[in-house]
């Protein structure tokens, strides 16, 4: 079964090699084969495995999952079927399935998709901790966001990491080196910028990504939460109200029409160059710097000329943000069991994982500690920040305890519409509170 | 063997139709049965889902898990939900001005369609393109134009020397109700325009012509002739309009989700948002379900407002 050339164990031996994206085709199917006949999950004979995951954000990421998914059935038989949802599609079809015991057999989400079906998934601690020992542990937020007590009824397969977009040009006109580090200076930066003619401006309409990321960080880097860590609502308190004044400081500095914003707008504006600081994915620099390279020298200046950098800390002192975890369930109803989980570790190991991550040029971050090593983050020093996205994220609830109750809080926008409310002059202080905390109060009953 | 046959049932006594016999030969009965297949398709695909509907508003029933029953609770909190009012007030604001501006359009533009003009036919088909466009296009198509940085309507005023910033179309509450009030007149004309002039091409000439001789001015016409006959169609059509506006979901959801601070949010948007997307299919249900008094006012209101003609009692015409 194995050659010289590609012994099990040699093969199994360059992993970190073939995590750095080294390993083509032909290697990773040999790969595979070796894995497979270590793999502690044996798929079932015959076993057709049926997938459903969120719609790519890159096409490279894509390629790169496919080619996992081709070597995985080459090496073990097992037939693959991958279907792609939009992210709002993903929640209700994973229902429908956990309801009628017939579906996919894994199911990639976001959040805290596990949550909404605890008894209805498989228990996926042995591939956790498998994965968690080979791979330098799990961060904080995948453990928060996967795990029931000891047990985990997810994978948290990447995060996606949202982070300050900023010209570096417009940043050093108006009177800034660096990009502050502090919830104070980035108030300055942005008067500053605004007075300059370059401003600034963050997404305060119903943007699921963007805006529930940065307002979630403005509220958190206050000290101010939704819920406490025993889930009670305590959004009503003199954190929140700081955040708030704080955000409607930053929302006068900011270009006319965020309220109306969804997670495309910035983008748009930014690479329009009419935009010159944002919270965002990498999607803004891939885009510039892909149509640079199609010859676009307007869109190459402003990827040469941008970067990025983490939210910065606030009056509590640490890193406080809310990054987009992708979790994968398997049901109970599924048949090959043994497949799922094997699919799952395989993909996650360091040979498919690492050229995967790679392929995905930031938008993703891993949530296994090992990987921050893998050379692209430091390739381009441009990325590198959103390398610890998932290290420096809270999960949804925050300092609460993970439920479906906060992936539904965030999906009806309580903490983007407290601000909006207040930002715009919709509500005053005391009456945006209110509005958000009754309407926790009616999700936390 | 015919002559022997013959006494013998001449002597047999008239039997008793039997009650399947009776079935059989029952008009009524057979009715019945023909009516069968409609009385079970408008049953599984109208009369259950709304009952399920209603039946989930009265439970705590999450997206992948069966709830309880909690009798009023949905509504209680609903009751004293601020963002539920702006959605019914959003709801109702959207329909009324909405359904007024198609139905004033719509007959403006039946009026001159129904008369003679060069290109009559390609005019008529152009005047459907709004409605042929998928919602979902012409809500991104919508979008595009209102975007704070890219409008074109924007970018016209700026060149043109009447504004000096950008139109905040969606970023400012009422600018946003207003412009997605627009995009639905826009889309919702050719409907009501088209069902008229079909109605106007019923309108016997020798009526114009009768009262044409009789002095009757432009105005008279219109109203004690053409405004009398397209009562019943203004009816349907109205009805189906209000329906369709009341109900709308796809032209917000596309352009604000519902934003900004909830501003354009209807009734069916929030019910999708916090039944789908926030998974809570009890209180999205009982969203939806507050649509039904509304849409049968509206009905009612249609119906009983807008038909004062005998005939539809059965009396015949006036």
């Amino acid at each position: 079964m194995t050659n010289s050339k590609f012994s099990r164990r040699n093969v199994l031996k360059g992993t970190a090699a073939a995590g750095a994206g080294i390993l083509g085709a032909t290697d990773l199917l040999h790969f595979a084969k070796a894995w497979a006949q270590e793999a502690q999950w044996k798929p079932e004979a015959g076993a057709k495995l049926n997938v459903l995951r969120w719609k790519r954000f890159v096409p490279a990421e894509d390629d790169a999952f496919m080619q996992i998914v081709a070597a995985f059935s080459k090496a073990t038989g097992v037939e693959v079927n991958i279907t792609n949802e939009s992210f709002d599609d993903i929640q209700p079809k994973a229902s429908v399935a956990a309801n009628t015991g017939q579906g996919p057999d894994l199911v990639w989400g976001l959040h805290s998709l596990p949550h909404l079906f605890p008894d209805k998934v498989n228990d996926l601690t042995d591939v956790a901790d498998y994965l968690g020992k080979k791979y330098g542990g799990w961060v904080p937020a995948a453990e928060g966001t996967c795990k029931i007590g000891n047990k985990w009824i997810g994978i948290p397969v990447a995060f996606n990491g949202g982070y300050m977009n900023y010209r570096i040009k417009a940043m050093n006109d108006a009177g800034f080196k660096e990009f502050p580090k502090d919830t104070a200076g980035l108030l300055e930066l942005c008067k500053a910028m605004k007075a300059k003619g370059t401003p600034p401006g963050f997404a305060m309409g119903h943007a699921t990504g963007d805006a529930n990321a940065w307002l979630h960080w403005v509220l958190w880097s206050h000290g101010g939460y939704l819920i406490d860590k025993d889930n009670a609502v305590s959004i009503n308190s003199p954190e929140t109200a700081k955040s708030l004044e704080y955000c409607k400081a930053l929302y006068e500095t900011f270009i006319p029409g965020t309220a109306s914003w969804n997670d495309s707008s910035n983008n748009k504006a930014f690479l329009s160059g009419e935009l010159f600081l944002t919270a965002n994915g990498i999607s803004i620099y891939a885009a510039a710097q892909a149509a640079g390279k199609g010859g676009d020298a307007k869109q190459q200046a402003i990827a040469d000329d941008m970067d990025h950098a983490a939210f910065p800390i606030g009056p509590s002192g640490k890193p406080q943000e809310l990054q987009l975890c992708f979790p994968i369930l398997q049901f109970q109803y599924t048949k090959v069991p043994n497949a799922g989980k094997a699919f799952i570790a395989f993909m996650m190991d360091a040979a498919q994982y690492g050229p995967w991550l790679s392929a995905a040029v930031g938008y993703l971050t891993q949530p296994l500690n090992e990987f921050e090593k893998l050379p692209f983050w430091t390739a381009d020093p441009k990325r590198t920040v959103y390398r610890d996205a998932a290290k420096r994220s809270l999960t949804a609830a925050g300092i609460g305890k993970m439920d479906e109750k906060a992936a539904s809080a965030i999906a009806d926008f309580i903490v983007v519409d407290m601000f909006a409310n207040y930002c715009t002059g919709g509500a005053d202080l005391k009456g945006a509170i209110a509005q958000a905390e009754r309407a926790a109060k009616k999700l936390y009953r | 063997m015919t002559d022997a046959a013959l006494p013998a049932t001449r002597d047999r006594p008239m039997r008793e139709p039997t009650s399947w016999e009776r079935l059989r030969s029952n008009r009524d009965w057979l009715g019945f049965w023909f009516m069968v297949p409609t009385v079970l398709l408008l049953g599984v695909f109208l009369a259950y889902p709304l009952f399920l509907g209603i039946w989930l508003s009265f439970t705590n029933t999450k997206i992948g898990r069966v709830g309880k029953f909690i009798g009023l609770e949905n509504y209680e909190w609903l009751m004293d939900d601020k963002v539920f009012w702006l959605s019914v007030t959003n709801t109702l604001l959207y329909t009324v001005v909405a359904s007024v501006a198609k139905f004033a359009i719509g007959l403006y533009l039946a009026l001159l369609l129904n008369k003679h003009m060069p290109f009559k036919a390609m005019i008529r088909a152009v005047v459907l393109i709004p409605f042929i466009v998928p919602t979902v296009l012409s809500a991104i198509a919508f979008w595009w134009i209102y975007d704070s940085q890219f409008s074109i309507v924007s970018w016209l005023l700026r060149k043109a020397g009447f504004i000096t910033t950008n139109i905040n179309f969606l970023g400012d509450p009422w600018n946003a109700r207003w412009s997605t009030i627009f995009a639905n007149v826009w889309r919702g004309i050719p409907f009501v325009a088209i069902t008229l002039l079909a109605g106007l091409q019923t309108v016997s000439p020798s009526l114009y012509e009768a009262a044409t001789l009789d002095g009757a001015t432009g105005w008279q016409r219109f109203r004690y002739i053409t405004y009398p006959i397209l009562t019943p169609i203004i009816a349907v059509v109205m009805t189906f309009s209000v329906l369709f506006t009341f109900t709308d979901f796809q032209l917000i959801w596309a352009m604000t989700r519902g934003g900004p601070v909830n501003a354009t949010h209807l009734m069916a948007t929030l019910s999708y948002q916090r039944a789908i997307l926030g998974g809570n299919m009890g209180e999205g249900a009982a969203i939806a379900t507050a649509m039904i008094p509304f849409l049968l006012a509206a009905v009612l209101v249609s119906w009983f407002g807008l038909q004062r003609r005998k005939w539809q009692a059965g009396v015949g015409n006036d």
